[in-house]
Order: structure tokens, then C-alpha cells, then sequence
């Protein structure tokens, strides 16, 4: 039994990339173990954890919810993509390094991508929306407090704008 | 002088890589020497309890990208060691029936979940796919489910094990039981937590490589004891110590469930490395997590408990059974931690404990977070409130009438702990501690917001809990701290991170110590190759033993430094001071000498390398009438030690939690939590707290959310992060106020204590306690006797109007 | 957790989706795949062929007319909570969508795909069934209407064919004197709930002359139940708790792991009350009159 494969390309963080892959490859296994891009991380494969959140067209999605193949059309960001284009840490990166948002870190991209969507549909967030903002993402290690925090002081530094 | 870092919030080193992308966890570990990683799935056991017949591999063996299927027939072919059951990792006299499983099922399965045979392909989607073709003829046997079954023990989960009981251990201090007869007033209550577990967000996962060349064997795996599992590794494979290197890189969470080792697959993929001769890697699956790593917290208590007038402990008696699931690799630490801990900041007049650690066909259980403390915690502080409502008192004052007081310590509760040392405590201030959490959460205020919220319709409720947490237990962990000629400072320890902001918090100390800014210095941890003596991350004990133990690396090192510098600037060393990595004379800033200089003159040399290194070379320093490295001396300026204590140091704290239930849903609401938390001495608040609120998320879990539900038949019902509730944020409080108070550790020298389990301890007990105080009001006599507690079963509690904490007083 | 082996299809056009599906009885529809990508992980669904609709032109539309919303197969439910139109002529579809998973999932979930998944537990079959809205499949052999009380069998189970493709849905808009409300209980919020309640009052003054509601997570399919009779004489306390139990008389609410039947029953009566209120409520702000 051979598998059949599917030559695709990927934008990723503005690069295409070229790969070949068979259809039921998941995107996240695409993204980390074919372009090397092991920022995108996988916690639980059943799109409830969001570890493997990524942008795609800039809308926050479940990589492992999704078939590299199902992606050629669109513009993929990564927590690699998130930085300033100077190297410089971004302003949600930059508020999670403050506040203390992360411990293991292994969580940690899917909230950066799912925040940096978020503050820029709605840059000065109330409280309780910054606790919406990451309503659906998991987190073993810092209970949320300092995450909640960092999405507030994103907002301050202006990520979303 | 410059600023001191220790005890400030400093921000942590390791994050640009974490935000950027660049973490390095193990299923990122890509090792390709010429060919491709290989990646391996296992075969688990659907059944919870059956004889296994046969295996049929025929249907795998010709299908493309495969490259190996093994069986424990095929184990001891490996290595002749392999074939044996996995270790059991902590013997103690009272496992009279300890049993561990073997690194693929041999006869039996005992648990859905439990390895049964193991595929290397070219890719995990390969691998799965023959797993699948796998054909396993099983005879199913009965399966023993719960402690209620194992107590039955109608059936048994190993034939040889009497009555399903691995182990029983009694400890007694007084004559609890003829002190609870004498008492003016007894109670006596049932008590239960259910199962949970660590369910960090990265699974378990290995990477090995064997290097043929070298015959050396590489290990990556996301392990809390790099040493551990070199350790186990070698014996297994039949190797020399120095041929295996381990290596933990970052781990994605750990929470106890990774210091159990050697895993089936920590084994089998080095096996399968060396077989093969390709690199190859196990990620496990989330699904696998559930039902192939380890739980913990089942446990069923029954307390009774003598006390007087004032609710002064005369008499307290438990007995407990822990379900321990299919096997006992981690001993009986967890149910030892449970009997002692319980005791919490009380000194009862008499105490015997008892407990049985049974055999049930689940998974395994190892420690969890807490590790048995949050049972104990739970049923001491639910005693505490049912003595409080017998005699009509304040819940607080109860509690007071009981602490050990400041000026008791050291205290010696004349039980053994679970590192078979004395459970002595050494310092803390518990009445402080009470007064700070009633003033932190406004217990003395809560009466009014209660009346307040009732005239609004709206029902709450108040809880309290107390615990003393046993942190940094030995035996030892070890530093080395290397200062290169560059000036920078090179750090390793034994022991694991995850999360825990290692780098950062060891920084600091070493900064501090040798006077260099933070930036020179880099922390490894975990890597046997850099620091081969070490125990593992396990117990609160990072901060305490390595801490500790890095610090003293760096004082060894300080001392060197200002040795060579004294000679080097002729000055005495008393008159010597390091500041910004500059050791100069104090009053004379001209005299000064950099550390990397100090650095080139510690290690002569024959061959100059670089400008700086000429300055050590043989024509240039050094007196022809001495060896060029004395007697006594080594080269190179490098401080190692290793710090062992004679026993554990003792964190404590409250915790309170203002909750409303809702009248009609029995949905739980937090509406305020507060902490007072006493780790001794604190190198960085900012990681404290962090740990503070993960521990209290991970407690919200235990109390309302997450359970391990089995069916009779031994099937993991919600084994996925669908049915499993891990707390979203919207589950967790908004805020947690925290209030810390510092009593040192007279035990080592930062005077620190353990700060990682901490927040999780009291949360089942002050939810329970906070709960049943809201539903006083409609369902007078409601009792939280188990936890966790869901809105479904706080409804059944309502409609059964039926106390479940028995409460006789039988002098009346 | 990796999906086993399938042919993976990106047709261009509908037409060739459609004959893929006919030729492959095997073969399962991929739109946002929410639902279905957890299956394959999991194994506990391995078709032979994957149609991806993903490409398919037009499909993604949302049509906004007087009398309803009609929802493409490709729309998003993100899309659909952002649209104002949809909103204003059916406000239902916005209350009940805010309660579809988390925000991350509604980005690539489609409103479509969710009902013919016709999963009890889930929002929009319920909505949809309570709206009398409807579906429009399509084959090879053409196009039919189904309408949501035909469609939902079983748990997991519509009356779609395997070759057929479920090209929109339609919810009727509001109309004069009606109105809406939508609430659920869940264990977590963004979790499928333990219950909920979809309801549509219709009245004449202050008078309730038709109350209906739709139950999801109460039983296996969504169910809807007439509560006017309970409702006719006014609405107050206790003609609210009466609608509960009339409508305890139309369910068997199941148990699984978060919910005894009993509470589930419970929250059947407390929903009921909360969700009818409300949706009276807003029948009487959306005419002027004081509650």
C-alpha cells in the first residue's frame, strides 16, 4: 500500500515552502516536523488545548485541526512570525516576558498568536474581555493570572495597533 | 555593593527563547546523522484485566516504512535485562507486595493502556497505522475497579497479592485510641478524593541515538531525574554509566507524573536506537497520557477524633486506603506523605494512622503535585470544621487552640517521613499566618457580606485551610559553577526544569554570591554530561537543594577567586571585593583584577590560545621553587558542592476562598481567594507567586473540575481534554491575593523553603469547607465529604437532605 | 492520535465534489473539520476519501433576506456572529452562536457543517430545528430541501445520503411579535452544555400566544416542545415553572459523566424559566411594550 502524496506549497510567515505530503498529514506535524517550525506546539491533538494555535489569513485556528493540505490557500503565521521585523521581541511577547505569562512555555505560542488576533480586533480590551481573549486556551503551569495580566499590558504597549 | 537580585522580582532569562518560538522540547529534538529519525507508537491493552494469549505481528511486518515490531518476546534478545519487570524505584519494609510491569506486557495486562507491543517506522502515521494491524488474542479476567472492589477483593488483580493489599503501614504517637475513648467529645467522618492527575501540556517523549563510533548511547527525554533515568538506562541496556548521557531538555510541565522512570518507551527507544542504528523518538499522544502515565489522589479516609472543650486534639485516629492502580514503581510514598502530612501546623495529644495501599486494574499511581498532602490537608481541615460546628465555635479559633507555637520549633511530631528521616519541623509562625489569611480575606467582616448577599438572594460561603508542606528532601543535589576566561559564568545542576524559571533563580544566587551581573552567568540543568551527580525535581526541593547547593558552588569558587586575586593585586583577602565582575581593593578602585584574568592566572598553561591566555603561560607567571599548580590546588577556577541535609525544611500556609452557589444550577462562583504562604527566605516573588497560582489553579481543578472517571470495566471514560476539565481561565479565581511571610530554614544557608506544591495543598479542603458554609442556609447540615464536587452532585447533595459526615456525640 | 490513510479531494467545483461523493461511498465531506479532524485523529473515524469543499467558489456566502438568513456551507460561524444583517433579521443565531465552543474553533467551524453533524449537544441544529428552518442538499441526482424536523435521526445521525452535500441552511427571520432567547449550562465555559435552551415567544400584548423550545444536551437529538398551554393565562413564576415541567413531560433527559438525568432534569425547569422569561421579554421590548 502506497500512500498517495500531494505536492503543496505554504506560506509561512511571509516564505512559501514547498512540500510533499500525503493528505492526512495535520497541519501542526506539517508546520513543526516538515518546515522545522517547532515553535507551533502540540498538546493534546483534539483542538481543545490550543497550544497549536496558529493565524491563518490572520484568524486564530487549531493547526492540528486542520490538514496541511486544506492550507495552500492561505497566509499562515507562527509564533516565529511574531516577533518585530527589527528581531525585537513584539509587544505581546514582550508583555508575557513582564508579567511573568508563562512558565514551561509549552503553551505559550498558542496564546501569543490567539492574543496578537485579538488585541488587533480589539486593542483596549475591559478586564473581562482580556479574560474572553483567552477563553479558550489551556495553561498547566501559571493558573492564568500573570496571562491575563500580559494580555492588559500588551493592549498598553500597543499591540493592537 | 552592587544591588542584591536575590529576593527581587527579577525577570526571567529563559523566556526570549520560549516567546520566540526556540523552546527546545523533545519532540523538537531532530537528530538526523545522515538518516532521518525514526518514530515509534505502541500497542496498549483495551482490556483492563486479561491473560494475553497471543500476539500476531505477521499482518505488520510488510508494510512499507516499518522497521521494527517487537513483543516481550523479543526483549530479552535486546538486552537480557529488559526482559525483567521495570524497578521498583523506592523499596520500603512495609511493600511487602510491591509489583511493577514490564517494559512490554508479558503474560497479563493489568490496566487499559498498558504497553503491549512496539513499532519503529518511518513516521508516527506509519507506526499508528501498524499498531492497528497488530492482532492480540486476549482472555479477559475480572477486573478490580475501585478501592471498593480492591477492599472486597473478590477478585484479585494479581493472583500472588493477598486480598489486593501491597502494602499496610501503621504509625502511632500516644495512645490515640484509649485517648479518643477518654475524650469529653468524638466525632468521627468518612472522607474521599478522587482520582486526578499532572496532565502537563507536553506529554511524556524520548529521542535516543546511539553512536556506534564512540559506542556511546545519547538519551532526550522529558524527565524530572535525567539521572534517574541514565541510571536505569544502563543497567537495562546492559551498559556502562559512561556510556549514557541524558539529556532533559525543555520540559513542557511536569507536576510530579514525570519523576516516575524509567518509562517502557525511555527503554525501548534507546533499545530500538542501538537495534537499529537511527535515531529514533516516542512523542506520546494525549490519549495515551490519560491512560498510560499516572495518576494519583484516589483515597478513601475514616477519621475519628477525641477532643475537648476548647476542640483541643486529645485523640486522632485515621485510617485510609489509597489506591495505588495496577503497579508500585514509586513505592508508597504518596500514602506516607498522606499519614504524616495530615498533621498539617496541629500538635494532637495522640495520633495513629494506618494505611492500606491496594491494587485496582488502572493506571498506576506516582506523585501528583501535593502527592498525597492535598488528601491529608483535606481530611485534617474537614476534622477541624466538624470539630468547629460541634462545639458551636469559630472555625479559626478552633484551629488556633491546636497550632505548634512559634516558640515549639524545632517540633518533632514523632512520626518518619517520607524520606525515612524524622518529621521534625524547623521553623514557622502559624498563629501570624492565621491572623494575616483572616485579615487577607475578611473573615471578620464575612458575616455582614453574608447577610448583605442574602438580602440579595444570593448564597455564600467562607472556607478556611492550613497545611505544612515537607519540601526539599535529600538525599542531595549537587553545583558546579566554571568561571571562563571570558568572565562569564558557566552553571550546571543535576536536577530538572519545568518551568520552574531554574536559570533565572540559580542565576540570581550565583550573582549575588560572585559579584557578576546576571547576564554572565548561564544555568544548565538536567544534562548528566555537565552535572553527573543529581536526584531529580521532585517535592518542593529545586530551590531548597540546588539552591542551596549552588550557592556553596559559588561561595567555593568566590573563594578561589579572591585567593588568586590577593596574590595577583597583593592584598589581603579580607580587603578584596567583586563587583560587576571586577575583584578590586576596597578604598583603592585602581587595584583591581577581572574575573575572566583571574580565570586565565587559575589554570597555567604551556600554549597561549588567545592574548589573554598569554598572560598564564609558562615563561610568564608562576615561581620556578613551586609545582605551577600546588598541592592542594586544581586548575581552573571552578567552585563545585553538594548540599545534603540532615532532614526536610517545613513550608506552611492558608488559604481562603470566598465561593456562592447557585441556588438553582448548584453552579460553584469563586469570588475571592487569598494565600498566605510561608517559604522561608524568597529568591524571586514573582516565580513564588507564579508557582502560587499555578498550584491554585491546578487545586480549583481538584476541588470542582477534574476526576478520572472509570467505568466497572477498567475503561478511562474521559480520556481527553474534551471530558478531563482542566480549568480554562474562566474557571480560575479573577485575583488571588497572596501575602507572604518569610521564617527562615535554619536547615541551609539562603534559609529557604519549598514553594512548588504549595498552592495546591489546601484547595479540595477550603472549597469543601467554603461550599458547605454557603449551602448551610437552605440544606442545614449538607457535608462535602468528597471532592472533587460537581454541580450535578452538589444537587444530589441538596435533594438528599442526608448529612454524610457522621456526627455522634456519644457522652451526651 | 495521527489520522489513518484516505484520498484527499480539493475539487474546484461543486460538481466534481459531488461525483467524487457518488463514486466513493466511503468518502466524507471536509469542511471546517472541528468535528470531524478530532474523529480521524483519534481513529474512531477512517473514510476511505476526504472531499475538502474548502476551494468550492460561493459557498461561503450569507444571504440576508426578510424572511430568513441563509447560511452557506462555507461560512464560517465566526463569520455568521460577525454579521450584522444575520443578527438583526434572525437574533437568535447571534445569542446561541456566542455559545458555540471558544472563538478559535468559530473561526473555522462552519454554521453548516455543525448541523449536519447534527449533534444533540450543539447550538445550531437546535436553533435550527426551533426556527423550522431548513437545508438545501445537493448530488448528482440534484437538489432537495430538508426541513430541520426531518433531519436530525439520531445522535450524530441527520437524513443527509452520504453522496449529498448540504449547500446552505436557512433560518426564518423574526417576525412581528416574536421573540428570542438562548442560554445553556456548561461544566467549562466554551464546553458543550450540560443543557440548553433555545426559545421563541410569539404574543399578542402582553399575552403569550405561542411559546416554544428547543433542548439540546437533554437528549441524544434536539428536541422541541410547545410550552403555550403552560404560558396562555400570563407569565409569572409559576406559569414559568409549569413550562418546565411541561416540558419534562416531552424529554427523558439523559446521564453521562457530567450530568445525572436528575440534574439534567433540573436544569431543563431552571433554563426553561430563565430562557422563556427572557424570550418574552424580548418579544415585548421588540413591540414597545413594558414587561
Amino acid at each position: 500500500m502506497t500512500e498517495e502524496l500531494h505536492e503543496i506549497r505554504l506560506h509561512v510567515n511571509g516564505t512559501s515552502y514547498a512540500l510533499t505530503v500525503p493528505g492526512r498529514r495535520l497541519l501542526s506535524d506539517a508546520l513543526r516536523h516538515d518546515l522545522g517550525l517547532t515553535g507551533t506546539h502540540v498538546g493534546c491533538e483534539h483542538g481543545v488545548c490550543g497550544a497549536c494555535t496558529i493565524l491563518v489569513d490572520g484568524a486564530p485556528m487549531r493547526s492540528c485541526l486542520m490538514f496541511a493540505v486544506s492550507a495552500v490557500d492561505a497566509e499562515l503565521t507562527t509564533v516565529e512570525g511574531l516577533a518585530d521585523a527589527d528581531g525585537s521581541l513584539g509587544p505581546v511577547q514582550q508583555a508575557f516576558l513582564e508579567c511573568h505569562g508563562l512558565q514551561c512555555g509549552f503553551c505559550t505560542p498558542g496564546f501569543l498568536t490567539t492574543i496578537t488576533a485579538g488585541l488587533r480586533d480589539n486593542p483596549r480590551p475591559t478586564h473581562a474581555e482580556a479574560r474572553e481573549m483567552v477563553a479558550g486556551n489551556l495553561c498547566r503551569c501559571t493558573g492564568y493570572q500573570n496571562i491575563v495580566k500580559a494580555v492588559e499590558r500588551a493592549a498598553e504597549l500597543g499591540a493592537g495597533r | 555593593m552592587t544591588t542584591k537580585l536575590v529576593g527581587a522580582k527579577v525577570q526571567r532569562v529563559e523566556d526570549q527563547r520560549f516567546l520566540r518560538g526556540q523552546g527546545r522540547y523533545v519532540d523538537d529534538i531532530d537528530v538526523h546523522a545522515g538518516t532521518p529519525t525514526l518514530h515509534a507508537a505502541v500497542l496498549r491493552s483495551p482490556h483492563a484485566h486479561a491473560r494475553v494469549r497471543d500476539i500476531d505481528v505477521e499482518a505488520v511486518l510488510d508494510v512499507e516504512g516499518v522497521h521494527a515490531v517487537w513483543t516481550y518476546q523479543d526483549l530479552a534478545d535486546l538486552s537480557v535485562n529488559l526482559a525483567d519487570p521495570l524497578p521498583l524505584l523506592i523499596p520500603h519494609p512495609a511493600l511487602t507486595h510491591g509489583r511493577t510491569q514490564y517494559a512490554l506486557a508479558k503474560d497479563e495486562v493489568n490496566y487499559v493502556g498498558e504497553a503491549v507491543a512496539f513499532v519503529v517506522a518511518d513516521d508516527r502515521y506509519l507506526a499508528e497505522d501498524a499498531v492497528d494491524r497488530i492482532r492480540v488474542d486476549y482472555e479477559p479476567l475480572p477486573p478490580v475497579v475501585g478501592i471498593d472492589a480492591a477492599r472486597a477483593a473478590e477478585h484479585l488483580v494479581h493472583e500472588d497479592v493477598p486480598g489486593n493489599v501491597g502494602a499496610r503501614l501503621e504509625q502511632e504517637v500516644g495512645d490515640a485510641r484509649a485517648a479518643i475513648a477518654d475524650a469529653p467529645h468524638r466525632l468521627s467522618l468518612d472522607l474521599t478524593v478522587e482520582r486526578s492527575a499532572s496532565t502537563p501540556l507536553e506529554g511524556r517523549g524520548v529521542v535516543a541515538r546511539w553512536d556506534p563510533d564512540i559506542g556511546r548511547l545519547q538519551v532526550w527525554t522529558s524527565t524530572q531525574t535525567s539521572t534517574g533515568v541514565r541510571a536505569a538506562v544502563a543497567v537495562k541496556l546492559g551498559l556502562d554509566l559512561g556510556q549514557v548521557d541524558v539529556i532533559t531538555p525543555d520540559v513542557g510541565g511536569g507536576f510530579g507524573v514525570k519523576i516516575n522512570h524509567p518509562w517502557p518507551e525511555e527503554l525501548l527507544v534507546p533499545a530500538a536506537a542501538r537495534a537499529l542504528g537511527r535515531t529514533v523518538k516516542f512523542t506520546e499522544d494525549r490519549r495515551e497520557h490519560f491512560i498510560s502515565a499516572a495518576h494519583e489522589r484516589g483515597q478513601v479516609h475514616h477519621v475519628e477524633v477525641g477532643f475537648d472543650d476548647d476542640g483541643r486534639l486529645l485523640g486522632l485516629d485515621v485510617t485510609f486506603w489509597h489506591d495505588h492502580g495496577a503497579y508500585t514503581p514509586y513505592g508508597l510514598i504518596v500514602p506516607i506523605i498522606t499519614s504524616t502530612q495530615l498533621l498539617g501546623p496541629y500538635k494532637p495529644q495522640s495520633y495513629r494512622v494506618v494505611f492500606e495501599s491496594l491494587y485496582t486494574n488502572t493506571v498506576m499511581v506516582t506523585p501528583y503535585r501535593g502527592a498525597g498532602r492535598p488528601q491529608g490537608c483535606f481530611v485534617m481541615e474537614r476534622t477541624m470544621d466538624a470539630i468547629a460546628a460541634h462545639l458551636h465555635k469559630d472555625r479559626t479559633e478552633v484551629r488556633a487552640t491546636n497550632f505548634i507555637q512559634p516558640d515549639e520549633f524545632p517540633y518533632d511530631q514523632g512520626l518518619v517521613f517520607q524520606d525515612g528521616r524524622e518529621l521534625e519541623y524547623d521553623s514557622g509562625d502559624y498563629p501570624r499566618s492565621l491572623e494575616m489569611i483572616k485579615r487577607l480575606v475578611g473573615w471578620d467582616e464575612f458575616e455582614a457580606f453574608r447577610a448583605e448577599m442574602a438580602a440579595e438572594g444570593r448564597r455564600v460561603g467562607i472556607g478556611l485551610a492550613c497545611y505544612v508542606e515537607g519540601t526539599g528532601v535529600g538525599p542531595y543535589e549537587g553545583a558546579h559553577v566554571h568561571i571562563e576566561t571570558t568572565g562569564k559564568v558557566k552553571v550546571a545542576t543535576g536536577l530538572t526544569t519545568q518551568g520552574q524559571g531554574h536559570a533565572t533563580v540559580f542565576a540570581q544566587l550565583v550573582a549575588d554570591e560572585l559579584g557578576v551581573p546576571m547576564t554572565d552567568v548561564e544555568v544548565v540543568t538536567g544534562d548528566t554530561r555537565r552535572m553527573p551527580y543529581a536526584v531529580g525535581t521532585f517535592a518542593s526541593r529545586s530551590a531548597v537543594m540546588s539552591g542551596s547547593a549552588v550557592h556553596l558552588a559559588a561561595k567555593r569558587a568566590k573563594e578561589k577567586v579572591l585567593r588568586i586575586a590577593s596574590d595577583a593585586l597583593e592584598a589581603d583577602v579580607d580587603d578584596l571585593e567583586i563587583v560587576e565582575g571586577v575583584v578590586s581593593v576596597k578604598g583603592s578602585p585602581g587595584a583591581s583584577i577581572d574575573l575572566g584574568t583571574v580565570a586565565v592566572l587559575s589554570n597555567p598553561l604551556r600554549y597561549a590560545f588567545d592574548e589573554k591566555s598569554r598572560a598564564a603561560t609558562q615563561f610568564t607567571v608562576g615561581d620556578p621553587g613551586k609545582p605551577p599548580v600546588a598541592e592542594d590546588d586544581e586548575p581552573g577556577l571552578e567552585g563545585k558542592d553538594f548540599y545534603s541535609p540532615e532532614r526536610s525544611t517545613f513550608a506552611s500556609g492558608m488559604h481562603a476562598v470566598i465561593v456562592e452557589t447557585d441556588p438553582d444550577t448548584a453552579e460553584v462562583r469563586i469570588l475571592k481567594y487569598a494565600v498566605v504562604h510561608d517559604c522561608g527566605n524568597l529568591i524571586n516573588p514573582m516565580i513564588v507567586e507564579g508557582q502560587i497560582h499555578g498550584g491554585i489553579a491546578q487545586g480549583v481543578g481538584g476541588a470542582l473540575y477534574e476526576r478520572m472517571a472509570y467505568d466497572e470495566h477498567g475503561q478511562l471514560l474521559n480520556a481527553s481534554f474534551m471530558d478531563f476539565l482542566m480549568p480554562y481561565v474562566t474557571e480560575v479565581p479573577d485575583t488571588i491575593e497572596i501575602d507572604h511571610l518569610e521564617t527562615p530554614s535554619p536547615l541551609n544557608p539562603i534559609g529557604v523553603k519549598g514553594a512548588g506544591e504549595a498552592g495546591v495543598i489546601p484547595s479540595a479542603a477550603v472549597f469543601a469547607a467554603a461550599i458547605e458554609d454557603a449551602e448551610a442556609h437552605d440544606h442545614p447540615g449538607l457535608a462535602i465529604t468528597g471532592m472533587p464536587i460537581s454541580p450535578s452532585e452538589l444537587f444530589a447533595l441538596r435533594q438528599a437532605q442526608e448529612p454524610l459526615l457522621k456526627q455522634h456525640e456519644e457522652d451526651a | 492520535m495521527k489520522p489513518a490513510p484516505f484520498a484527499y479531494l480539493r475539487p474546484r467545483t461543486l460538481e466534481e465534489a459531488l461525483e467524487a461523493l457518488a463514486a466513493n461511498e466511503g468518502a466524507k465531506v471536509l469542511a471546517g473539520g472541528q468535528s470531524l479532524v478530532p474523529l480521524l485523529s483519534m481513529r474512531l473515524a477512517a473514510p476511505g476519501m476526504l472531499v475538502d469543499i474548502n476551494a468550492l467558489p460561493d459557498l461561503g456566502a450569507i444571504t440576508v433576506a426578510d424572511d430568513g438568513v441563509r447560511v452557506g456551507a462555507l461560512a464560517r460561524h465566526a463569520a455568521v456572529l460577525a454579521d450584522e444583517g444575520a443578527r438583526r433579521v434572525q437574533p437568535l443565531l447571534g445569542k446561541a452562536l456566542r455559545h458555540v465552543a471558544h472563538p478559535t474553533i468559530r473561526n473555522r467551524g462552519t454554521t453548516v457543517g455543525s448541523i449536519v453533524h447534527a449533534d444533540g449537544a450543539a447550538e445550531l441544529p437546535a436553533v435550527l430545528r426551533l426556527l423550522d428552518g431548513w437545508v438545501e442538499v445537493a448530488s448528482v441526482a440534484g437538489r432537495r430541501t430538508i426541513p430541520a424536523a426531518e433531519l436530525f435521526v439520531g445522535p450524530l445521525e441527520s437524513s443527509l445520503r452520504h453522496d449529498e452535500i448540504a449547500v446552505s441552511a436557512t433560518f426564518p427571520g423574526l417576525r412581528a411579535a416574536e421573540g428570542v432567547a438562548f442560554d445553556e449550562v456548561a461544566r467549562r465555559h466554551g464546553d458543550y452544555a450540560m443543557c440548553g435552551v433555545a426559545a421563541l415567544v410569539r404574543t399578542e400584548g402582553k399575552q403569550v400566544v405561542a411559546a416554544r423550545a428547543a433542548y439540546l444536551s437533554v437528549e441524544d437529538v434536539p428536541t422541541v416542545v410547545d410550552l403555550t398551554a403552560a404560558l396562555a393565562d400570563g407569565v409569572d413564576t409559576a406559569s414559568l415553572a409549569a413550562a418546565g415541567e411541561l416540558a419534562l413531560a416531552h424529554l427523558e433527559p439523559v446521564a453521562d459523566l457530567h450530568a445525572s438525568a436528575a440534574y439534567r432534569a433540573q436544569l431543563v425547569r431552571v433554563l426553561t424559566r430563565r430562557v422563556v422569561e427572557a424570550a418574552h421579554a424580548d418579544a415585548l421590548t421588540r413591540q414597545g411594550v413594558a414587561a
